[in-house]
């Protein structure tokens, strides 16, 4: 072994270790820099962006009146059945015999959140809540029904 | 005489471990059957299938919209890519020419998460040579790539963004604000990563020579990506195949040819910084337009077969479709790349010792979900 | 001199005759050790929580991470919950592990730990055994714990624990050479073993401003080998919890394993304290040459704060060094002892011994 590499191969060594505890020396002593999120402490300034998805709702206007016309292709485009839709013949005014929906049950925890169901949506019924903390002690509580008790189909909708 | 023996015996015998499906180091739920002789390594037998959830048969009752949220839980790193490749498959069985507007955002999303995904790499392979540092930095650096496709796509990680003909929904206004923002603040970072660990000397003596793969070999085993281009094979399907915009972009294809972990670690560096100077050339000149071509509301594949490549972060990701007319495939075949690129562990593994063996895997930059499927 | 005020002799003397004249001279040195004993076992219980706490607070700096800041304020209770929860858990019993060894192991890394605290001068007059072969016995102490992390590893029955184990026999054999050989050329320099000699012949100056370049090098060498010897940073190849899961310490649940993790703590301080005291002057304080009025502010300060502050800049470096570097293989572990740090190591020894010949150090 030649003894000019074998000094060489050493300062080569320590220099590069001496870089990397600079990078590390430089995060220690600037604090400014630390990214974590306090979360519970947060909670209130934290915002989701609006394209998040939380879980499916169907957003109800302040008459409680949805969109949603019970057609089914929501629950026939979920590719792992987490909807159902439950409708019921209704008699309107004039009179006709109308479908309208019963419940429109959504299971959150079989969701995958793939967006079919709000894209194919007809009728924009369907929108993504921004909800995100879904722990809960009973998995009974993660079936939800989406439509509100009572409310009816907003007028003009098809 | 007798002692001679026992120890002759004792210094020949093998010992086998069992490293997963719980081990730190194996990213996820791999076993390796491990035979030893002391701490050299003799043989790897990598066992699967301890995450097999049968997507592809799963594929067969399921619509082409709907197939494509499966895609996003192969790789799960590269998600939007494998999206873009059954979508990609579809649009080119039906003959659907995409909005140009959709191409750009595709191209971008692609290498962005090109660079999650090496980031997400650097840090595990810092973490399996026991530079612990380094996952932090990698994760907090990925975090703003992850708030881009959480803005504009409304998930982190698995973001069915692609649809058969364009996309979901449109991007945030803000997209290009933050991709340049990104940019910026990444081009500082970058650097940081080589001081710290490429150009330390411990990494260096640790991966040089380790883990070695002749080009023949790396071929025959089916290599591509990162780990297929460090053993100087050119297999950038971007370059050869190009797909979306590719071919209008300027890139280099980033080849080392030694073969050794080291070369896989320099290739997937170097990516990161091709696919920065890819993205600045696309994100200031994306055109108005629709976000999505129009499509049938039931998507039927003419019958035929139909087969479709990208390049994913780790390599080739192809989807072979045999269509019999129906709105469902009647088959579907993955082809992941991380499944080949484990297939030579053995041989790459042989003769170092357990400690390389870790390195190599994570110069492997193996995704479990990718390879059970 | 003028650190003098801080002189704990008197003190110990005092208390030693008190006790002699109320009990017989057998009772009273008994009653001595079993005072020191409490006092360490306090002492060792705070430092390994303090050490516990420091690391994690320092890693997460480093990391740009907060780290625990949710018991008390600050996270200061963090360890002591942890140290809590460890005394809670459940001891887990391996069948077919050898029960006795795999039970004594523990105790062995931690008595090592303290038997060597033992001849550490913290202050003038302060230090439970002023042997006249201080290092010699601290290194030769502190090296048994090696047995106790080999006994962990071979009786816990358990594959990963066994190539843990016989990694750290392999790097504590040839890293104890690096040791010995770096503090014997301070040693060269100052002419004694004895601990309250090497302190008190720094009062002039410490050794590695003293013994010009070798000193220097021989201050770095040693803290190389140190990490290696604590199995820590770069150097954790016993543990390896990428490669071994958790090396030796795989099978251990509970308070046995908390042993382990208050021994390595704790050996960290200790090779922190033998580095602050052989080549940083222990509790000496900080003089330059003819500043009469810097100097005499120096001896104002406790020497406890000089020994401590000393310490704890060294363990500072240690933790920076896990913290950044990546960790070596077996081999390349034992090529840098080998091949670089031990003719390092000869020549340097050879090049003081010329320095104190000609009489080149001041």
């Amino acid at each position: 072994m030649n003894v000019i590499g074998y000094i060489k191969g050493i300062i080569k060594g320590i220099i590069s270790l001496i870089k990397g505890m600079m990078v590390t020396g430089h995060y220690f002593v600037h604090p400014g820099k630390i990214v974590t999120q306090q979360y519970p402490e947060n909670r209130k300034k934290l915002e989701m962006f609006t394209a998040f998805k939380g879980e499916v709702t169907m957003p109800h206007n302040e008459a409680n009146e949805h969109k949603c016309t019970g057609c089914g292709i929501c629950e026939m485009n979920c590719p792992n059945g987490s909807i159902e839709v439950i409708t019921k013949t209704e008699v309107n005014e004039e009179g006709k015999k109308k479908r309208a929906i019963d419940k429109h049950i959504y299971h959150l925890d079989m969701c995958t959140f793939c967006e079919l169901c709000i894209k194919t949506c007809p009728s924009n019924a369907l929108a993504w809540g921004q909800e995100f903390e879904h722990a809960v002690f009973d998995r009974s509580k993660l079936t939800k029904v989406l439509n509100k008790p009572g409310s009816k189909l907003m007028k003009g909708v098809e | 005489m007798i002692e001679d023996t026992v120890i002759g015996s004792i210094e020949q015998q093998e010992y086998t471990i069992n490293m997963g499906p719980q081990h730190p180091s194996t990213h996820g739920v791999l076993r390796l059957v491990v035979s030893l002789k002391g701490e050299i390594v003799t043989q790897v037998k990598p066992h699967l299938g301890y995450i097999h959830r049968g997507i592809e048969k799963m594929s067969e009752s399921m619509t082409y919209p709907q197939i494509v949220h499966l895609t996003d839980r192969l790789d799960y790193l590269s998600a939007h890519i494998n999206n873009h490749a059954l979508c990609l498959a579809v649009e080119n069985a039906l003959q659907v020419e995409v909005p140009e507007r959709v191409k750009y955002i595709r191209t971008i999303m692609d290498e962005l998460n090109r660079i999650a995904s090496h980031q997400l790499w650097w840090c595990s392979f810092g973490m399996d040579l026991g530079a612990l540092t380094c996952f932090f930095y990698g994760l907090r650096d990925r975090e703003y790539i992850l708030d881009i496709f959480e803005e504009s796509c409304g998930s982190r990680l698995l973001h069915s963004y692609y649809t058969p003909g364009g996309l979901m929904k449109d991007i945030h206004p803000g997209f290009q604000k933050r991709v340049k923002d990104f940019i910026k603040y990444f081009r500082k970072v970058l650097p940081e990563y080589d001081q710290l660990l490429t150009g330390n000397v411990i990494m260096q003596e640790r991966t040089r020579g380790i883990g070695n793969i002749t080009k023949e070999e790396a071929i025959s085993y089916g290599f591509t990506g990162p780990s297929g281009r460090g053993s100087g094979f050119a297999c950038d399907v971007r370059k050869h195949h190009p797909y979306a915009l590719y071919d209008k972009v300027d890139f280099q294809e980033v080849l080392y040819h030694e073969g050794d972990s080291l070369a896989r670690y320099q290739v997937r560096i170097g990516e990161m910084w091709e696919s920065m100077k890819i993205i600045e050339q696309l994100i200031d000149n994306i055109p108005e337009g629709d976000y999505s071509a129009k499509m049938k509301a039931v998507i039927k594949l003419p019958e035929g077969e139909y087969y479709q490549r990208v390049e994913a972060a780790r390599g080739e990701f192809g989807v072979y479709i045999l269509s019999d007319g129906g709105k469902t495939p009647y088959r579907l075949k993955l082809r992941s790349p991380n499944f080949s690129n484990l297939s030579a562990i053995d041989l790459l593994a042989r003769n170092f010792k357990i400690a390389d063996l870790i390195a190599i895997g994570g110069s492997l930059d193996l995704v479990i979900p990718d390879i059970d499927r | 001199m003028a650190f003098n005020i801080y002189d704990f002799t008197s003190f110990t003397e005092w208390i030693d005759q008190g006790l002699r004249s109320v009990m017989s001279p057998a009772w009273a040195v008994i009653t001595e050790l079993a005072i020191i004993g409490i006092v360490f076992l306090v002492f060792y219980a705070l430092i390994g929580l303090i050490l516990v706490y420091a690391e994690r607070k320092i890693c997460a700096f480093i990391q740009c991470r907060i780290g625990p800041n949710r018991v008390g304020p600050y996270g200061i209770f963090q360890t002591i919950a942890d140290f809590i929860k460890l005394l809670m858990k459940e001891l887990i019993h391996i069948n077919k592990a050898d029960k006795l060894l795999f039970n004594l192991a523990p105790f062995i890394v931690i008595i090592a730990s303290f038997m060597a605290l033992s001849a550490i001068p913290f202050a003038k007059g302060l230090h439970p055994v002023n042997l006249n072969i201080g290092i010699f016995f601290i290194l030769a102490v502190s090296s048994m714990g090696v047995v106790g992390i080999l006994l962990a590893g071979w009786s816990s029955n358990n594959k990963y624990s066994l190539i843990g184990a016989m990694r750290s026999g392999a790097q504590i054999v040839s890293y104890e050479l690096s040791v010995g050989l770096s503090i014997l050329t301070a040693c060269v320099l100052i002419g004694s073993l004895q601990l309250s000699v090497i302190v008190e012949s720094q009062a002039d100056g410490w050794l590695i401003f003293k013994g010009h370049i070798p000193a220097v090098i021989a201050f770095v060498i040693y803290l190389i080998a140190a990490t290696a010897e604590t199995n820590r940073g770069p150097f954790d190849l016993a543990e390896a919890e990428s490669e071994l899961t958790a090396g030796f310490h795989t099978e251990y649940s509970g308070i046995k394993f908390a042993f382990f993790f208050l021994a390595e703590y704790m050996n960290m301080f200790l090779v922190a304290a033998i580095a602050a005291t052989i080549f940083w002057g222990g509790w000496m304080p900080f003089h330059i040459g003819n500043w009469e009025g810097f100097n005499r502010v120096m001896d104002f300060i406790p020497p406890i704060i000089w020994f401590f502050g000393k310490t704890v800049v060294i363990i500072l470096i240690m933790m920076w060094f896990k913290w950044t570097f990546p960790r070596l293989r077996i081999d390349q572990l034992l090529t840098l002892e080998w091949k670089y740090l031990l003719p390092i190591n000869l020549i340097n020894i050879l090049l003081m011994a010329l320095i104190v010949l000609l009489g080149w150090h001041f």
